[in-house]
């Protein structure tokens, strides 16, 4: 193995093994980001070990056993600790006596521990961003230089916002503790609206040429499916364990080999991920048992379910998408969701019906730059053979757009509309 | 990345002992508590299956056993992972479990990437 494999197995064998490390440190130094800290020190341990001695049979136990070695240093070398770090290095250090080898400590069952890291990273007291970069450098084991590809910001932007959120934490005495109960249920949300905005993040990708960033996708992904095994009785963990993955079913399907967005009514069904798609089901299925039914992300879920259980666009069950989106609606209101259930009755009723909706949403403030509103627009008006109309709502469309390949897209039906007129009058 | 382990052995099946379930219990426990493994399953023993094939431009069905089978596959895994570097510790760790608890055992994990299915 030359120095670079190894380089690789060493990061593999990392982000397999991390999270079992923060949380099995945590366990011990009653401090998250210290125990995050510590851990990259067991990584770099590893990084200069393993290509002198080769990768040892069970690289998982020598990162734990690296790792806890800097955890009884760590409390050791610092002698203003408090009384209760001495009395932990106390019982670490007999630990070690009594129990040399490391595969027992690696079998605990780390759910706990997990839900308590996950919290910690996601606490409300940070801000969504600072949320997010944490979440994927303690509990997905991303390096700060991936973190910043994948948000397209420079590192030491990221590295500077996992400093500060750290710092935060420690600060005000939230590094170590684990929500239980109703509490946890409220804190829920924090967490779930992070694991949200990552895969959006990796979903749409509003700036820039990138249309597809799979990997915060997939890293979402995992991390609500962890969520929903430490945590099973939440409903609406289930429910955005469902919306992502019915939303990721569809993700090979997306873009032509050019790049371009397809639109979903117009995708090749036949390339959605089916098995994607049955892990989406059983997971709003679970959400429903449990009462969630009416969830934020199960209706949203509720209603990407409907897409994926259509054969073709044609078989959409659109009045029944409306009514989620009313539901929706009801239950928060916002002018995007009434914008999407503008689309849903103008499927299930006809472009005039939907027409009225949108031209109550145009007076909108938070609507004023949001492209989709004269997309849409445009789209009624070209289907009720207003084209001229619809060409400039398209125009205007366009110049919203943040996202190049959306610009074209619009372009292109604005194309569409002109020449339509043209040929009409 | 998705990846497929197809895990094989020589000769028939026997049946893992109970610390060996035990392990492999623990291991895919771990996977599926951290996203990892998508699906899995084992496969009945290779005589109650059967075989379509196709020769000399002819359809014919053989029922198990088959005399000729050197290699059986005895089960699958699907796992969502980063790389192929994750995918391989993946497979050593689970290999390991067959040295460290069923000795004299022999046989082999393939992994493969599922070919991407986007444009």
């Amino acid at each position: 193995m030359t120095a670079a494999d190894i380089n690789r197995t060493v990061l593999a064998v990392w982000r397999i093994e991390q999270p079992r490390l923060i949380t099995g440190l945590s366990r011990m130094l009653r401090d998250v980001p210290l125990a995050e800290e510590l851990t990259q020190e067991a990584l770099l341990a590893a990084i200069e070990h393993w290509p002198v001695t080769g990768v040892p049979e069970k690289p998982g136990a020598w990162l734990m056993a690296a790792a806890k070695r800097r955890a009884l240093d760590h409390l050791r070398r610092d002698r203003m600790l408090a009384r209760r770090h001495a009395m932990i290095a106390l019982d670490m250090a007999q630990e070690q006596q009594a129990m040399p080898d490391w595969d027992s400590a690696l079998d605990d069952d780390i759910g706990d521990e997990l839900l308590r890291l996950i919290f910690t990273a996601c606490h409300p007291c940070l801000s969504r961003e600072a949320r997010a970069a944490l979440a994927l450098r303690m509990i997905c084991g991303l390096t700060t230089a991936e973190i910043a590809r994948a948000f397209l910001l420079p590192e030491a932007t990221i590295a500077q916002r996992i400093v500060r959120a750290k710092r935060t934490l420690s600060k005000s005495g939230l590094a170590y503790e684990t929500p239980r109960g109703e509490q946890l249920s409220a804190r829920l949300a924090s967490v779930l609206e992070v694991v949200y905005l990552i895969f959006n993040e990796g979903y749409t990708a509003a700036r820039g040429e990138q249309w597809l960033r799979p990997q915060l996708c997939d890293e979402a992904l995992r991390m609500a499916r962890v969520l929903v095994s430490i945590a099973p009785r939440e409903p609406e963990a289930h429910g955005l364990l469902a919306l992502m993955e019915l939303n990721a079913s569809r993700m090979a399907a997306r873009t032509n080999p050019a790049g371009e967005p397809i639109l979903l009514l117009e995708q090749d069904r036949a390339r959605w991920d089916q098995l994607q798609i049955r892990r989406g089901m059983q997971s709003l299925g679970r959400a429903r048992e449990l009462g969630g039914a009416g969830g934020f992300y199960a209706l949203q879920a509720a209603i990407v379910a409907c897409h994926a259980q259509a054969a073709t666009a044609d078989d959409t069950d659109w009045p029944q998408i409306a009514e989620f989106y009313a539901q929706l609606g009801a239950l928060v209101a916002s002018p995007i969701i009434e914008l999407n259930r503008a689309v849903a009755v103008g499927m299930a009723e006809g472009p005039q019906a939907a027409l009225v909706i949108v031209e109550r949403l145009a007076q909108e403030p938070a609507l004023k730059a949001y492209h989709l509103l004269p997309s849409v627009r445009g789209d009624l008006l070209y289907r009720l053979g207003r084209h001229d109309e619809a060409r400039a709502a398209f125009e205007a469309a366009a110049e919203l757009a943040g996202n190049r390949r959306e610009q074209d897209l619009l372009r292109r039906r604005a194309a569409e509309a002109a020449s339509a007129a043209v040929s009409s009058s | 990345m998705r990846f497929m382990y197809i895990v094989s052995h020589p000769g028939p099946s026997t049946n893992p002992p109970p610390e060996m379930m035990q392990a492999m219990g623990k291991l895919a426990d771990r996977e599926i508590k951290a996203g990892r493994m998508l699906d899995n399953g084992g496969l009945m023993p290779v005589e109650t299956g059967a075989r379509v094939r196709i020769a000399d431009g002819k359809l014919s069905v053989i029922d198990g056993p088959f005399v000729e089978a050197k290699e059986v596959v005895g089960g699958y895994a699907i796992f969502e992972l980063r790389d192929k570097e994750e995918a391989l510790a993946m497979a050593k760790e689970f290999m390991q479990l067959h040295l460290d608890f069923m000795p004299g055992w022999e046989g082999t994990c393939e992994l493969r990437a599922f070919a991407p299915s986007g444009p």
